[in-house]
């Protein structure tokens, strides 16, 4: 059977992200209570395998590394329309950056067996930073197409995908198994149905800390991680702002005056 | 002076054998770090008929470059930049590697990285050595500028945008020393790169528009995206996003403005139904005048811009294109 495994992150609402603030003086962050859901663009992760689901017979693993509350998103995948779920949990595991995560996401990929593609949002809307997905293909050896935006081929050993680029594409040719990270256009993502949330309470998460990973403690975490958090500082406004007052159309006014006097417009 | 230590490095990017202006700026903030640690800054450049390529590196301020000038290495082909970049890391030990956040920087950045367990940061807006002699590399997050480093490893890695850096004056005499380098003969062929398909883009170029309007989660549905899709058109504007409206489906990914999309420059910027957020505003503050329209007196971006107007920005955004239109007609009458 085709195996395919989905790695999954955890992020703050990203609508109430501006909420979230760093403590200057202990460098964590403030959560103020923001709710945690599944980064928008592993959306379309998930997508991309639910779509080869419907097409031939293929297995779905979804992989989630992060706190126990992130079991939930892990849940929704399921309800999805995943076929198992893992959580990669431990408080060694916290304060990792991703070349760490990448490593424990690796771990979680390798111990779960063998698999044909491996599917990872772009980025995540926390992080952005686009690296988790090509560092696990380099830890498990294989290659990586990143930003997909159209699978072309998928028969056989090696695919063929359309990469976004700068005004274009890349059209690229890869001997799977590989991972690829997906963008927004290559699919839509199916919204949660009602049967497939009651399906899902039947299925159960499998969570995993360090012993069962069977990893170094220093190679995950803020341990394993190269890069770390030196220094916060907040940042000045640099400029007097003039709140411009009225009715609608006094504001309007005013401010196509403004942009007119400044030579602007 | 302790042992003087590895040399920057910048990996330089070419398209259609044309070496992109980020290369030229991270020499030229290369250059900085370099004379911090008293070392040298060397560049990468993988393509070919490359070979008058590297007195340009050189008059931007580049002391080596490390020629790859192979076929193979044409376009960008993910394995043999990996496997080249990584044997010729281990070698020459470089304390710093720069690369620019561009669509293969980010891809190939992470997969030398990886290779190498060095650290990684993405997308920085300043780059500067500590008093340790560590490199601090600045990004923005939750309303802070955090400073990360990698304090016991090398290389220390950062991506970089264009338009961070300023670009370099060429100083046409700079002269240095061009090291061949060989495609390896021994590496797996698993992925390949077929070809690569350049588009005409939409609407104007955001990197060169004199103005810009933008457009955050705020417009709340297709509909109001639309409306400041006209006012940008009024002004003839080019049209920027914030991620929440690239995420929400409104905005395509290039037109995302920000310390993870594009850097600009323009003389007019107006943001609208935008709060503010530091990753955002990284991308706009060099724009001469800036305007915010947003219905939260307390948004934060009103304390970065020039211009404030409180109100629904579905409401006013009708109202103001109207009044630009009267302005308009005033000024052919004239």
């Amino acid at each position: 059977m085709f195996k395919i495994v989905v790695c999954v992150k955890a992020v703050p609402d990203p609508k109430e992200a501006c909420n979230i603030k760093i403590d200057p003086a202990t460098k964590t962050l403030m959560r103020c209570d923001v709710p945690m859901v599944l980064n928008p663009l592993d959306k379309y992760a998930l997508e991309a395998a639910l779509q080869f689901k419907a097409e031939f017979d293929a297995h779905i693993s979804v992989l989630s590394m992060g706190p126990p509350e992130a079991g939930n998103i892990v849940k929704e995948c399921l309800a999805l329309g995943a076929d198992r779920g893992f959580l990669l949990s431990d408080r060694a595991f916290a304060g990792a950056d991703a070349f760490a995560t990448a490593y424990t996401l690796a771990k979680g990929i390798e111990k779960n067996g063998p698999y044909d593609v491996v599917f990872c949002g772009m980025a995540s809307s926390d992080g952005s930073t686009e690296w988790v997905g090509p560092e696990i293909a380099t830890f498990l050896k294989i290659p990586v197409v990143t930003r997909i935006k159209e699978i072309v081929e998928y028969n056989g050993q090696w695919w063929t995908v359309k990469a976004e680029l700068e005004n274009g594409y890349r059209l690229v040719r890869v001997q799977i198994p590989a991972v690829f990270t997906v963008t927004r256009e290559l699919n839509t993502p199916r919204r949660l149905s009602f049967s497939g949330i009651i399906k899902a309470r039947k299925k159960e998460i499998t969570r995993w800390g360090i012993q069962e990973l069977g990893v170094p403690e220093e190679s995950v975490g803020l341990k394993g991680s190269p890069s770390m958090v030196s220094t916060i500082a907040s940042m000045d406004s640099r400029r007097k702002v003039e709140i411009l007052e009225g009715k609608r159309e006094e504001k309007a006014e005013q401010l196509v005056q403004r942009l007119v006097n400044a030579g602007a417009i | 002076m302790g042992k003087s230590c590895g040399p920057v490095w910048v990996i330089a990017e070419q398209i259609d054998c044309r070496i992109l202006a980020v290369s030229f700026q991270l020499i030229n903030h290369g250059r900085k770090l370099a004379t911090a640690l008293d070392t040298s800054v060397d560049a990468i450049l993988l393509g070919h008929k490359m070979e008058e390529h590297p007195r340009q590196l050189f008059a931007a301020g580049g002391d080596r470059v490390y020629l790859g000038n192979d076929p193979e290495l044409a376009v960008y082909q993910p394995e043999i930049y990996t496997e080249i970049i990584e044997k010729l890391a281990k070698e020459k030990k470089p304390e710093i590697i720069l690369i620019g956040s561009t669509s293969m920087g980010r891809e190939l950045a992470p997969l030398i990285a990886a290779r190498l367990e060095a650290g990684l940061t993405a997308h920085c807006i300043d780059l500067v050595i500590d008093g340790n002699k560590v490199l601090e590399s600045r990004i923005p997050a939750y309303g802070g500028l955090l400073s990360i480093i990698c304090p016991d490893r090398r290389p220390q890695m950062a991506t970089i945008a264009a338009g961070v850096f300023p670009n370099p004056e060429p100083d046409e005499n700079r002269t240095g020393e061009i090291i061949p380098i060989e495609v390896p003969k021994e590496i797996p062929r698993r992925i390949q790169t077929l070809k690569v398909v350049r588009e005409e883009l939409e609407g104007m170029d955001l990197e060169s528009a004199p103005i810009i309007v933008a457009g955050g989660a705020g417009a709340g549905d297709p509909a109001g995206w639309r409306e400041i899709a006209d006012l940008a058109k009024v002004l003839n504007a080019a049209l920027g996003a914030t991620r929440p409206a690239v995420d929400e489906g409104w905005a395509a990914l290039e037109t995302m403005i920000g310390q993870s999309g594009k850097m600009v420059s323009p003389e007019l910027y107006i943001g609208v139904g935008l709060s503010g957020e530091l990753q955002h505003m990284v991308g706009i503050s060099g724009a001469k005048i800036m305007v915010a329209i947003n219905n939260d007196a307390k948004s934060p971006v009103f304390e970065q811009v020039d211009y404030g107007i409180v109100d629904d920005c579905r409401e006013f955004v009708p109202v103001f294109i109207e009044k630009i239109k009267e302005y308009q007609e005033k000024l052919k009458t004239c």
